[in-house]
C-alpha cells in the first residue's frame, strides 16, 4: 500500500503540492490527473524519495519515504518525466548497470535484462548507443529500466508520451499485465487512457486533491452522463425531447447534425427517448447513450467549477 | 557501499565513451613535456630529478583537471538523469565518492601515462626513485583535491562550460593563497595567525614538500581533508540544487 499523508512542497515562489493525502491499494491502477502545473510530477519525485516534502510525508510498502528512502526505494520503478537516461551508453551497458544498482549479479542479471528487453521488444537496438533512438526507443528503455527488478510498486511519469498510437497501444497493454500484483501510478493528461488502463482516477489542480474515483464514477458526474444523442434525416421535434420527463436539456451540434438530450443527473431517459421516436415515427440513424465525456469533467474541475 | 564500485565503474566507462577522455590524455602529455623540457628546462638543470616535471604540475592541472570534473554533475542535471540516479537504491555518499574516485581515477591513469618520464631519466642519471614515486603519490592527491573542488562546483552548475569556470576560480584561490603577493596584503594588518592559515591553506605550499620527496602526515592530511570536505559540499549542494 502507498499512504500519502497530508504531503506538501512549497517552492520559493509557489506551493506546487499542498495538504494531499490519498492511498493506492494494491492491485490498483492509479491515473493520476491534472492540467500541466498541476503538482503530478512533484508528487512523484517525492514518493520516490527525489524531493524532500516540505511537510507530511508518504510511505511505499509500509517504509516511510523519508527514514526509510532506500528500503523504500528498493520497492519502486521509477519512469521519470521524459525519461531521462545515460545517454552515451548502450541499450545494453545502460540495462545492466542497472541491473546491477539494483543487486543483480551473473546469470540472475542477464536474465533480468533478457526479459526487460524481451517485454519492451528492444532487440533490434541492443547495441545502439541511447542517443541515436527514436522518441519511441527512448521511452522503452525507460521504462525496462523501471520494470527490471519486477518492483511492487510501479511510478510512471507520463509514459506514452510521444508515443504513437501503436506504441502506446503496447505501453498500455505491458502495464496492464504488469498490474495485477503491483500499485501502478500514471500521471498523465491523456484521457482516453484513464479510461483504457487505469482502475482509479484521482484528480489534481494547484496541488490540491479535486477529485478521486473510478473513471466511470468521474464519468458520470458529466453532464453528458446517460444523454441520448440522436442522428435524423429529418428535422426533430426539440421542445417534444425537452418535455420528455428527466431530460434537462436540448442541445445541438452543429457539425454534426445531431441532437444531444441530456439527463438530469440520476436518471435515465432512453426508453422515453425511444418511445418518443417510435410514436412521432422519426427515421433516427444513428442513436447513442453517452457514458459521459471525461474531458469535460476535468476540464470543469480544474477549472474550479462545481459539477 | 556495495554499489560504489557499480557507480565507479559506469562513470569511468563513461569517460571513454566519448573521444574526449584520449583527446584529454593527448593534451596533457604533450603539456607536461613541453612544460618539462623547455620552460622546466630539464636538461639545462644537469640534474637527475623530475623536479622540473612536478614543478608545473600545479598549474598544469588548473585548467586540465576542472575539464575532468566539469562533466560530473552538471550533466547529469542537465539531461535529468540526476533524477534517475538520485531514485535508485543508492546513498548519496555513494553517488558522490563513486564518481568522484572514476575521475580520479581517471587522472591517474593519465599521470601513470607519463612513465617516459622515468625511464629517461633513469637513463640519463642515478636519480631517487623514491622520491619520484613520492611526487607522484603528491601529484595524485594534488589532482583529487581539484577535482573534488570541481566536483562540487559541476554540482552547483548546470552548464559545464560555468562549472569549469567556478573550478578554476575557485581552485585558483587555494593555489595563490600561499603566495607572497596574496600573503603580504594580509601581513599588513592580519594577526600573524591569519597569515599563516591562509598560507597553510595553500596547495602549493604542500606539493612543493611531496614533490621533493617529504611526506608529512600533516600534508597527507590537508589534501584527504581538503577532498572528503569538497566532496561533503558537494553533496549538499546536489541536494539543494537536484530539482532545478
Amino acid at each position: 500500500m502507498i499512504e500519502i499523508r497530508n504531503l506538501t512542497k512549497r517552492f520559493a515562489q509557489h506551493t506546487a503540492v499542498d495538504n494531499l493525502s490519498f492511498r493506492v491499494q494494491q492491485g490498483e491502477v492509479l491515473g493520476f490527473l491534472g492540467p500541466n502545473g498541476a503538482g503530478k510530477s512533484t508528487t512523484m519525485k517525492m514518493l520516490t524519495g527525489f524531493l524532500a516534502p516540505t511537510s507530511g510525508t508518504a510511505s511505499i510498502l509500509g517504509f516511510d519515504i523519508q527514514q526509510d528512502t532506500l528500503k523504500a526505494q528498493r520497492q519502486i520503478g521509477y519512469l521519470p518525466e521524459g525519461a531521462p537516461c545515460y545517454e552515451d551508453m548502450t541499450v545494453r551497458g545502460f540495462l545492466e548497470f542497472i541491473a546491477a544498482v539494483r543487486g543483480y549479479q551473473g546469470a540472475e542479471k542477464r536474465e533480468r535484462v533478457a526479459r526487460a528487453v524481451a517485454q519492451l521488444e528492444l532487440e533490434p537496438v541492443l547495441g545502439q548507443s541511447i542517443e541515436t533512438l527514436s522518441k519511441g526507443f527512448k521511452r522503452r528503455v525507460g521504462l525496462a529500466q523501471a520494470i527490471l527488478h519486477d518492483p511492487k510498486v510501479l511510478i510512471l511519469d507520463e509514459p506514452t508520451d510521444g508515443l504513437d498510437p501503436n506504441q502506446k497501444h503496447q505501453v498500455r497493454k505491458l502495464i496492464q499485465s504488469l498490474a495485477h500484483d503491483k500499485i501502478v501510478i500514471i500521471s498523465t493528461h491523456i484521457l482516453e487512457e484513464v479510461s483504457a488502463v487505469c482502475t482509479r482516477a484521482v484528480v489534481i489542480g494547484q496541488g490540491r486533491l479535486l477529485a478521486d474515483g473510478t473513471p466511470l464514477e468521474l464519468e458520470s458526474r458529466s453532464r453528458y452522463h446517460q444523454a441520448v444523442t440522436l442522428v435524423a434525416d429529418q428535422a426533430l421535434d426539440r421542445q417534444a425531447l425537452a418535455a420528455l420527463p428527466g431530460v434537462a436539456g436540448v442541445e445541438e451540434n452543429a457539425r454534426e447534425h445531431s441532437l444531444s438530450v441530456l439527463a438530469k443527473p440520476g436518471e435515465v431517459i432512453l426508453p422515453q427517448v425511444n418511445g418518443l421516436i417510435a410514436e412521432r415515427g422519426w427515421k433516427v440513424s444513428e442513436l447513442n447513450v453517452e457514458r459521459g465525456r471525461l474531458d469535460e469533467v476535468f476540464r470543469s474541475l480544474t477549472r474550479g467549477e462545481v459539477v | 557501499m556495495t554499489q560504489l564500485p557499480i557507480i565507479f565503474k559506469r562513470e569511468l566507462a563513461s569517460y571513454f565513451a566519448t573521444p574526449l577522455a584520449y583527446v584529454f590524455i593527448v593534451i596533457f602529455l604533450v603539456l607536461s613535456g613541453v612544460f618539462t623540457f623547455y620552460l622546466g628546462g630539464f636538461f639545462e638543470s644537469g640534474q637527475a630529478n623530475l623536479a622540473p616535471f612536478f614543478n608545473f604540475h600545479p598549474w598544469l592541472y588548473l585548467f586540465l583537471v576542472p575539464a575532468i570534473a566539469m562533466r560530473l554533475w552538471a550533466e547529469e542535471r542537465k539531461s535529468g538523469s540526476i533524477e534517475l540516479l538520485m531514485t535508485l537504491p543508492i546513498t548519496r555518499f555513494e553517488a558522490v565518492t563513486g564518481k568522484f574516485f572514476a575521475a580520479w581515477v581517471f587522472a591517474g591513469l593519465a599521470l601513470l601515462l607519463t612513465f617516459p618520464m622515468i625511464i629517461t631519466v633513469n637513463y640519463l642519471g642515478e636519480p631517487d626513485n623514491g622520491a619520484i614515486v613520492t611526487g607522484y603519490i603528491g601529484s595524485w592527491l594534488l589532482a583529487g583535491a581539484y577535482l573534488a573542488i570541481g566536483s562540487c562546483m559541476s554540482a552547483l552548475a548546470k552548464n559545464q562550460v560555468i562549472a569549469f569556470i567556478l573550478a578554476v576560480s575557485v581552485s585558483f584561490l587555494f593555489m595563490v593563497s600561499g603566495f607572497p603577493m596574496v600573503l603580504d596584503g594580509f601581513s599588513g594588518w592580519a594577526p600573524q595567525w591569519l597569515v599563516d592559515a591562509v598560507a597553510s591553506l595553500s596547495f602549493l605550499t604542500r606539493f612543493e614538500a611531496i614533490s621533493k620527496g617529504v611526506i608529512d602526515l600533516r600534508d597527507l592530511l590537508y589534501f584527504l581533508t581538503l577532498i572528503t570536505a569538497w566532496l561533503a559540499a558537494t553533496a549538499v549542494v546536489i541536494d539543494l540544487k537536484k530539482a532545478d
